[in-house]
């Protein structure tokens, strides 16, 4: 019998629609998976079984009415703890929202619902989304499948986990500075943020609203293309949605799948190269740049000379944006509450809850923001940095002259071990360098994987930038590379992953 | 420094020896259906909590979407202003903590309002005074706090808040006078002409009812004082909760008399809020500003930038209703009054008060006299302003209206007009319950004539031989019959119709 978990979400959502296995059995399926393998890489805070069951079993009486199924249909999907759920709580991987349940969906998990995707529960993060590892969830760190003593990335690793440990065909993440793009790197799986204000933010608990995108992750290409058009357009409830068609992702996704890239022009970035980079990841990105170049696309080197200020940039917009939106959880209306003996004042319950409910790095970043935008400093950091904003912003703009699609390694390294960089926040923060550009510039980018670091043998990541509502480029180049390296390694590169140890 | 009202000098003391100078700061909430950021309602007086949803609360994943209505409204506004109108502004954060705002941030507009640098002309005692306008700008109300379980209502003494957030996310316009520097003795009068005509501006446009007594208009007043003559402005305090014409003017007067002891003492004026108790006529130290509190103003990420067009603004600026001035000078005509007449009624803030009952009906003369004898001296002894008092402008309508069919004679108007101010109802109840209709029925007061023939033989033979001045006795005796609700002119003309008339 096959193992319904090792099957593509296409592959899945076929299946169900068959009629060859239900979605109620695909969904035990997964759900059996979480239970075997899910103690030991702590993908999920929260597996809400009954209700993916509902929600399997309406696909299935859909089917059985003959209503028409949508293309995905009864494939099981991993939430990150971000996002809204009315049936669900929701905890940013905070102790401060301890115990809140949302009265409301956010836009993106009613759109997984409409579309008969079943969720299987909510995934691990860093502290509202503010790390690269997932060692800055309040719950406890996520393992890497590939090797559980590594991080599996960050802020997303709970989803990008939960995919190569096959507990879920498909999740959802969000990328604020890379917190799809370096999980999906080091995990060997697909992630893609979207061009900024493609997929609605209503319900995504904000980090910093001006670079939070959701977007889908998979462990394909065309997997990922199905879930982005799934969750992206227009959304009334988000003003800085934009009001435009979805780029046509799936058809490019089906497009590049047959290998031919004669005529797109790539820019490979020269800043990202160079110290700091490990040997291993520096080889697979040439490697897959020289598929690329066999394929048939034209490569150039390309400078963006303010890439290189976009990391100190992105840690002073991040932090002033993220000081003002944490500003609320203070205890008075949900959540936790420290303090209120009927003593205290309002404020000292405030600071107390604030103390408690809050984790390092949460603090330190609230603690930047803070500084950054004081009277007297505005100009020198925010307004400083949201120059160099627009100087990234003009980079790409020229370089998108001369080529259709920019490329660099996702991250400088690949996973590292648990606990290395836990105490030496300037080295997590390293992990973005290469992601963070595009979240600056609100364009569209993607981490696929291209191979195995020699050193350690574990993924690298391929990042593809496109411009503003071109997401489309994004699949075509995926979809390509992916088609070259399964030819290449005869299957696709996870499974080349150990098999995890399975409890019964 | 504490100063007790007996040694306070009088206004005429206090500006012998310095000059005043005001900045007034007007918040006015705005008459839109719904709120500024969500679809709730924004109708008065609905039970606490019942109008709000996950974005005027400020759940976490909620997002803001403007109100195009508050956007014109505060355009209008703006034109009638004579203010410029940006061509491209953007919303602000105004960070501080306070349980009564959800999010911990106020969104405002900080250094690109969407209206700035007007004037508005203001007329007192026949004499026009240009008070300039700095800007006005759009934000979001705050949810209320009602303290519990202490004496005063206030937070000093309470056990325990309730918070309703009906109030929060109701769009507010403020509006910022510049400085206003007029004849010493005449400033707090002026200040509170300022509010009277911003206010009658505000329900001409429609944008707000502007009532007072219900916040929907609120005026907090800057108080500086420097030596007469001199140049630099003094240190200023800043008077919130002025929620009543009379008040602005009473405390602006008290904070100049109060200023003046502190200085003439030797004392230094603190930089602080003061807040004004309508009881005791006094303002009361709040929150020092010496240390400037620190909002970390930044642009709102969840907001686009607002640019309307100019042919946006010029479609507005068609429907912009005649200007005070205008319709002031357009009204006088109309009623027939003279300039003093006209001046009386403006000083009383009673132009839209006469206007809106005469077009319930009532002749301008009657409406003028209601308006400023019986119902000002009421509204004087109660310390509240003319709309506060307690009879709207149909109820006096409606007794012109009685008298005008000689149901009600001047007396017994009045009668009606205090039974109304009492509370006991509508001018009709009023009549029915107090029995006051007066005795029209000739036939009725026929009886009591021949009554009063009868009873006073002497007087009445004194009439018929043509001492007409005599039938005063007899009218009066038939007043007292019918106990003063009878029509004294009709009696005397039915009595002497009886001694001397063809039927006698
Ligand atoms: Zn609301």
């Amino acid at each position: 019998m096959t193992d319904l978990t090792r099957l593509t979400a296409a592959e899945l959502a076929a299946t169900v629609a068959s009629g060859e296995s239900s979605a109620v059995e695909v969904t035990q399926a997964h759900l059996d998976r979480i239970a075997a393998v899910d103690t030991a890489v702590h993908a999920f805070l929260h597996v809400e079984a009954d209700g993916a069951l509902a929600a399997a079993k309406a696909v299935d009486e859909r089917r059985a009415r003959g209503e028409p199924l949508s293309p995905l249909a009864g494939v099981p999907l991993a939430l990150k703890d971000v996002f809204t759920t009315a049936d669900m709580p929701t905890t940013c991987g905070s102790k401060i929202l301890d115990g809140w349940r949302p009265p409301y969906d956010a836009t993106v998990t009613r759109l997984l619902r409409e579309a008969g995707i079943v969720i299987l529960g909510k995934t691990n993060l860093d502290e509202f989304a503010m790390g690269s590892s997932t060692e800055n969830s309040a719950f406890g760190p996520t393992h890497n499948p590939w090797d559980l003593g590594r991080i599996p990335g960050g802020s997303g690793g709970g989803s990008s986990a939960a995919l190569a440990s096959y507990q879920a065909a498909l999740a959802i993440g969000t990328d604020t500075g890379g917190s799809i793009r370096q999980p999906a790197a080091v995990t060997g799986t697909v992630g893609v943020k979207p061009t900024y204000g493609g997929v609605s933010r209503y319900g995504l608990v904000a980090c910093a609203s001006s670079l939070d995108q959701g977007g889908p992750c998979a462990r394909t290409v065309l997997d990922a293309a199905l879930l982005h058009e799934v969750i992206a357009g227009h959304d009334p409830m988000d003003a800085t949605s934009i009001d435009r068609p979805v780029p046509a992702v799936v058809a490019a996704a089906r497009r590049g799948a047959g290998g031919d890239l004669a005529g797109l022009r790539i820019g490979i970035v020269r800043e990202f190269a160079g110290e700091g980079y490990q040997a291993g990841v520096l080889a697979r990105f040439r490697g897959a740049v020289e598929l690329l170049d066999e394929l048939g696309a034209e490569v150039a080197e390309v400078s963006c000379p303010s890439f290189t200020y976009g990391l100190p940039a992105y840690y002073l917009i991040l932090p002033s944006e993220v000081s003002s939106n944490l500003a609320r959880f203070d205890g008075m209306r949900y959540g936790l509450r420290v303090g209120d003996e009927g003593a205290r004042s309002a404020e000292e319950v405030m600071s107390l809850t604030r103390g408690k409910g809050f984790g390092a790095e949460a603090k330190r970043r609230i603690m930047l923001g803070t500084y950054a935008l004081s009277s007297g400093y505005y100009e020198a950091y925010y307004g400083q940095a949201q120059k160099v904003r627009t100087l990234i912003s003009r980079d790409f703009e020229r370089a998108f002259q001369t080529v259709d699609v920019l490329v660099s390694p996702t991250t400088p390294t690949t996973a590292f071990p648990i606990g290395e960089r836990a105490d030496d926040p300037l080295a997590m923060y390293m992990a973005d360098l290469c992601t963070i550009p595009s979240n600056l510039a609100g364009n569209a980018a993607a981490s696929f994987p291209c191979g195995l670091a020699d050193e350690d043998g574990l993924p690298v990541g391929l990042q593809v930038m496109a411009p503003v509502l071109a997401d489309d480029r994004l699949y075509l180049v995926g979809a390509a590379l992916e088609h070259a390296v399964v030819e290449r390694w005869g299957g696709p590169l996870l499974s080349r992953a150990p098999e995890l140890e399975v409890v019964a | 420094m504490t100063v007790t009202t007996q040694r306070l000098p009088t206004l005429a003391e206090a500006v012998a020896r310095y000059d005043p100078v005001l900045g007034l700061e007007v918040h006015v909430e705005l008459g839109t259906v719904t709120k500024m950021f969500c679809g709730c309602s924004t109708t008065f007086g609905a039970e606490p909590n019942s109008q709000v949803c996950p974005v005027c609360l400020g759940l976490p994943g909620s997002l803001p979407v403007l109100n195009r209505v508050a956007v014109e409204s505060a355009i209008r506004l703006g034109l009638a202003l004579n203010c410029t109108i940006a061509s491209w502004c953007r919303f602000a954060r105004k960070n501080y903590f306070y349980p009564d705002m959800p999010k911990n941030f106020q969104i405002s507009q900080y250094d690109e309002p969407i209206a700035y640098n007007g004037w508005l002309d203001v007329v007192y005692e026949g004499v026009t005074y240009r008070i300039g306008v700095t800007r006005a700008h759009l934000e979001e109300d705050t949810g209320k706090s009602v303290h519990v379980g202490g004496a005063t209502g206030r937070i000093h003494g309470a056990s325990h808040a309730l918070l309703d957030y009906n109030r929060s996310g109701i769009p507010l316009i403020e509006i910022v006078s510049k400085p206003i520097l007029v004849p010493p003795a005449i400033a707090p009068a002026v200040g509170r002409a300022y509010v009277t005509e911003l206010r009658m501006l505000i329900r001409a446009l429609g944008i707000s009812p502007a009532r007072m007594e219900l916040g929907q208009l609120r005026c907090d007043a800057n108080v500086s004082l420097k030596p007469s003559g001199a140049t630099e402005f003094g240190t200023r305090t800043e008077t919130k909760n002025v929620n009543s014409l009379r008040s602005v003017e009473r405390a602006i007067s008290y904070e100049i008399r109060r200023q003046a002891a502190v200085l003439s003492e030797g004392g230094r004026v603190v930089q602080e809020t003061r807040h004004w108790h309508e009881d005791t006529g006094e303002t009361t130290a709040g929150r020092s500003k010496e240390q400037a509190e620190d909002y970390r103003y930044f642009p709102e990420p969840d907001l686009v930038p607002l640019a309307p067009s100019p042919e946006w603004v010029e479609s507005l600026r068609a429907t912009l209703p005649e200007s005070p001035v205008a319709r002031r000078a357009r009204l006088q005509r109309e009623w027939r009054l003279s300039d003093l007449e006209m001046r009386d009624v403006l000083n009383a803030g009673a132009v839209d008060l006469v206007a809106a009952t005469v077009d319930a009906g009532s002749d301008p003369a009657g409406a003028k006299k209601w308006w400023l004898g019986q119902i000002a001296r009421a509204a004087n002894e109660r310390g509240v302003d003319l709309e506060q008092v307690g009879i709207s402008p149909s109820d006096v309508a409606q007794v012109q209206a009685l008298v005008a069919a000689g149901t009600l004679n001047d007396r017994l108007a009045r009668q009606v007009i205090d039974g109304v101010l009492a509370g006991e109802g509508t001018p009709d109840e009023v009549v029915a319950a107090r029995g006051l209709a007066a005795v029209s029925d000739d036939a009725a007061l026929l009886t009591a004539v021949d009554e009063a023939i009868a009873a006073m033989p002497d007087v009445a033979a004194k009439v018929r031989a043509g001492k007409l001045a005599a039938v005063g006795a007899l009218v009066g005796a038939v007043m007292k019959a019918t106990r003063g609700q009878a029509d004294a002119a009709r009696v005397r003309e039915l009595t002497l119709q009886r001694l001397t008339g063809p039927a006698a």
